[in-house]
């Protein structure tokens, strides 16, 4: 028999050669509070400012942001114009993608708060003026997965994510969405923001409906966030599309749809359990439409849909057609809604949508993805992102990592957008190789690339009007003519990643016509 | 298919919906101040947009107007197959329209090239309608405009069409007479696609050839509802092939399944398959 008391000195002993203090009874107080009479306490409820400061950014570090508000996200400005104010200067914002609304961007570039941005996109006025050459260092793009991969293997290493979320207990628990009553907003998925959470030192949630804990089931673990910052904002959910079905009355998008249909059910791959991607365009939608009939005529099911879910994803899986929705992104109301509430419809994050680096993303499941196009050129490739005018106007997404995964990759672009060809020689800026496309489907044929010459036989046998891509290059130009070459200065504005993270093109900064 | 010879776009992407017939249109959609613009842009599209084996039909203005002439004139130098002449009333005016299409055919030397349409849309016209069908040999057909009609009866259109019974019946016995075509007036509200389906199933009975559209979106209705259906055309092709048989034998008169084929019989089985390849159903090398 032995007392505590009379077994100090071994424990000492034992501390010391373990290198470990001796336990200290007074360390411990008891937290008696009830915790129902402060719900929305804790440490690491704090002020934006503090959150800044305590999470310990300095000049020149790396801060991330995610894209699931869309138009109406607000958290970028917010935080940004905080930065500014407090004084940071050199930062690298590296978002999942920037648009229209980030505009005030601008100001905190030319005053040097801003000197590097990597993103997936770019859109209005900013992107415009970073065309000419607003910044000195050019931005780094990358797709979702392969930005999933920069963050995991520290390409980009994240010191600070600021996440914008729908909810969060005073833990960090935090989802896209809110069960309270007192919801302000609602994006769905957190999925660009995932890696995000994961990776970065320090995690700031911002959340416009602080709930008491626990926020379960949540997308983001209290375990991967530092600081909870309540905001008026984080969003305006009306700026993602409402989800309300409307079909498109275009025309021209009802023919391509109904084209990329019929490629799709005589492909091969439209057999009971294919998996599917499409985007949210026109004619992306009309295509699930005349999908969904001929998989209701054929009493064929999907396995899963994957990518961006839409409202029309959504419907057929209601329906018994989709079995799982796998979401990265929702693109709308009715889609987030859905996710909040159905366990069937999961959420992933970026690099389990998309990541090359890992063999179980679900690209790496995925039959067939309908994919849109700014430009294809004779030898497949795509240009998503940069205009016919040399302007940034657009986003890679998950462009090449579904193209190159799918086992049947479609672009759907009209021929002619007006007087812009959309089948040139050589595409303005290379974005997804061409040896990963497959089949490109216009309003005046298909071309089928040819390195799937079974593809273009079974098309063929099926009626469907297979044309050379170089046919339908010349007959743009017959109707257009060829444009003037475009104005490229010699600075480079934008780089574009592959998703191997290789380099793989370079953007110019584009000169007022003379 | 209507289109408006002012919108470029709209002129550049017709063919690609697959219309039997595309209309450019220089009259009714084209206000004053653009006549001289569209009749530009009409004759540049003629001759530089490669519309493949669609039929080209160009609606000119009246000849009583200060741009009748010149419509007739730049489209006929760029290769149009049909003019149509809008507000047809007397038979007077296809002569008169003929003399300007010979005119300008001489000038350039491809005589006897362009076929005329005349569209009736008033009482007079209807009345006429014969002997507008019968007043050139260039007239390929005859059809109803029933918006102008209709206010030159005083009355207007409804979804059942009784108001413009005699005169889509008048035009189908015109035309039948005349061994030319009978075409159907526009159908224009777009978000009304049943009642334009019991439209055009209506003028199908009533034997017109075909139905003039304003959008895209209603030529799949068009088909559908002109297409024959599979036995239609089973039966049509037992009948041409016996016929063909008898013919090669050198007899006359033949049964089908035990019934007497006499040439109204055949006739109805060439205009089936003649429907089922303009529907797209049947292709020439079927046959």
């Amino acid at each position: 028999m032995s007392t505590y008391k009379e077994r100090a000195n071994l424990v000492a002993e034992q501390a010391q050669a373990m290198g470990k203090p001796v336990y200290d009874e007074a360390s411990f107080q008891k937290n008696t509070q009830a915790h129902a009479d402060e719900p929305l306490k804790g440490p690491k409820v704090v002020t934006l400012e503090e959150a800044i400061r305590r999470s310990g950014l300095q000049d020149g570090m790396t801060i991330s942001f995610h894209h699931h508000f869309r138009g109406g996200d607000k958290v970028v400005n917010l935080v940004v114009d905080k930065l500014a104010e407090m004084g940071y200067k050199n930062l690298h914002l590296a978002a999942s993608s920037l648009i229209d609304v980030h505009e005030p961007l601008i100001k905190h570039i030319e005053n040097g708060v801003i000197t590097n941005i990597s993103t997936s996109g770019l859109r209005g006025e900013l992107a415009r003026r970073i065309s000419k050459g607003l910044m000195k260092n050019p931005v780094v793009f990358r797709s979702h997965g392969a930005r999933g991969s920069a963050i995991a293997n520290g390409d980009i290493s994240i010191d600070v994510a600021f996440i914008g979320a729908s909810s969060s207990d005073p833990a960090g628990n935090a989802c896209g969405y809110s069960r309270s009553e007192n919801a302000k907003s609602i994006c769905g998925s957190l999925g660009y923001a995932l890696p995000d959470a994961q990776y970065a030192k320090k995690t700031v949630i911002l959340t416009d409906d602080l709930v008491p804990y626990p926020n379960t089931p949540n997308s983001i673990s209290e375990r991967n966030v530092d600081f909870v910052v309540e905001v008026e904002s984080v969003g305006d959910s009306s700026k993602i599309a409402s989800g309300a079905i409307r079909d498109t009355k275009n025309p021209r998008d009802i023919l391509l749809a109904q084209t990329a249909a019929k490629v799709i059910v005589n492909s091969g791959y439209f057999k009971d359990g294919f998996s599917i991607q499409t985007g949210s365009g026109g004619a992306s939608l009309a295509v699930v439409k005349f999908l969904r009939e001929q998989m209701i005529r054929d009493n064929i099911k999907a396995s899963f849909a994957l990518g961006g879910i839409t409202a029309h994803m959504v419907k057929l899986h209601e329906e018994g057609l989709i079995d799982r929705l796998i979401d990265v992104q929702s693109f709308d109301k009715v889609a987030a809604e859905s996710l909040k509430n159905d366990p069937k419809h999961k959420e992933v994050s970026a690099n389990e949508y998309a990541s090359k680096d890992e063999s179980g993303s679900a690209v790496h499941f995925l039959d067939i993805v309908i994919l849109s196009a700014l430009e294809v050129d004779v030898n497949f490739n795509v240009n998503v992102l940069v205009g016919s005018d040399g302007i940034i106007r657009g986003a890679i997404g998950g462009h090449p990592d579904t193209a190159a995964d799918s086992a049947l990759s479609i672009i759907v672009c009209p021929l002619l957008r007006g007087r812009i060809p959309c089948v040139v020689d050589e595409v303005t800026t290379l974005i997804t190789p061409g040896n990963t496309i497959d089949v490109v489907v216009t309003e005046y044929g298909i071309a089928v690339n040819p390195r799937r010459p079974e593809l273009a036989e079974k098309l063929r046998a099926a009626g469907l009007n297979i044309v050379e891509i170089q046919t339908l290059k010349d007959r743009a130009q017959k109707i257009i003519g060829t444009a003037a070459p475009l104005p490229f200065g010699d600075k480079v504005v934008g780089i574009v990643m592959n998703r191997d993270g290789s380099v793989m093109d370079v953007i110019k900064n584009i000169e007022d016509p003379a | 298919m209507f289109v408006p010879g002012n919108n470029p776009g709209m002129m550049q992407d017709a063919f690609i919906y697959g219309p039997d017939s595309i209309m450019l249109d220089l009259e009714d959609s084209v206000t004053m101040a653009e006549k001289d613009a569209a009749r530009l842009l009409v004759h540049n599209a003629l001759k530089s947009i490669d519309y493949g084996n669609t039929e080209m039909v160009v609606r000119v203005n009246p000849l009583n107007t200060p741009y009748g002439r010149k419509d007739v004139e730049a489209v006929i130098k760029a290769g149009v197959n049909v003019i149509r002449m809008p507000k047809t009333e007397t038979a007077e005016e296809i002569v008169e329209l003929e003399r300007e299409v010979e005119k300008v055919e001489r000038e350039i030397g491809c005589l006897g090239r362009t076929q005329i349409m005349a569209a009736i849309e008033s009482a007079l016209g209807v009345v006429n309608a014969y002997a507008i069908a019968t007043a050139s040999p260039r007239m390929m057909g005859i059809a109803l405009g029933a918006e102008d009609y209709c206010a030159n009866l005083k009355t207007q259109r409804t979804p059942e069409g009784s108001e413009l019974l005699l005169a889509r019946e008048t035009i189908v016995v015109a035309a039948r007479a005349a061994g030319i075509d009978a075409l159907d007036t526009v159908y224009s509200n777009l978000n009304d696609m049943e009642t334009f389906r019991r439209e055009v199933e209506t003028i199908k009975k009533l034997g017109f050839d075909g139905k003039s559209i304003i959008n895209p979106r209603q030529i799949e209705i068009v088909n559908e509802v002109f297409a024959p259906t599979q036995k239609e055309i089973d039966k049509a092709r037992t009948i041409l092939a016996a016929i063909k048989e008898a013919e090669e034998k050198g007899s006359g008169v033949i049964a089908v399944n035990g019934k007497m084929v006499d040439r109204p019989v055949v006739l109805r089985a060439q205009r089936t398959i003649d429907l089922a390849i303009a529907s797209g159903i049947l292709t020439k090398e079927d046959l």
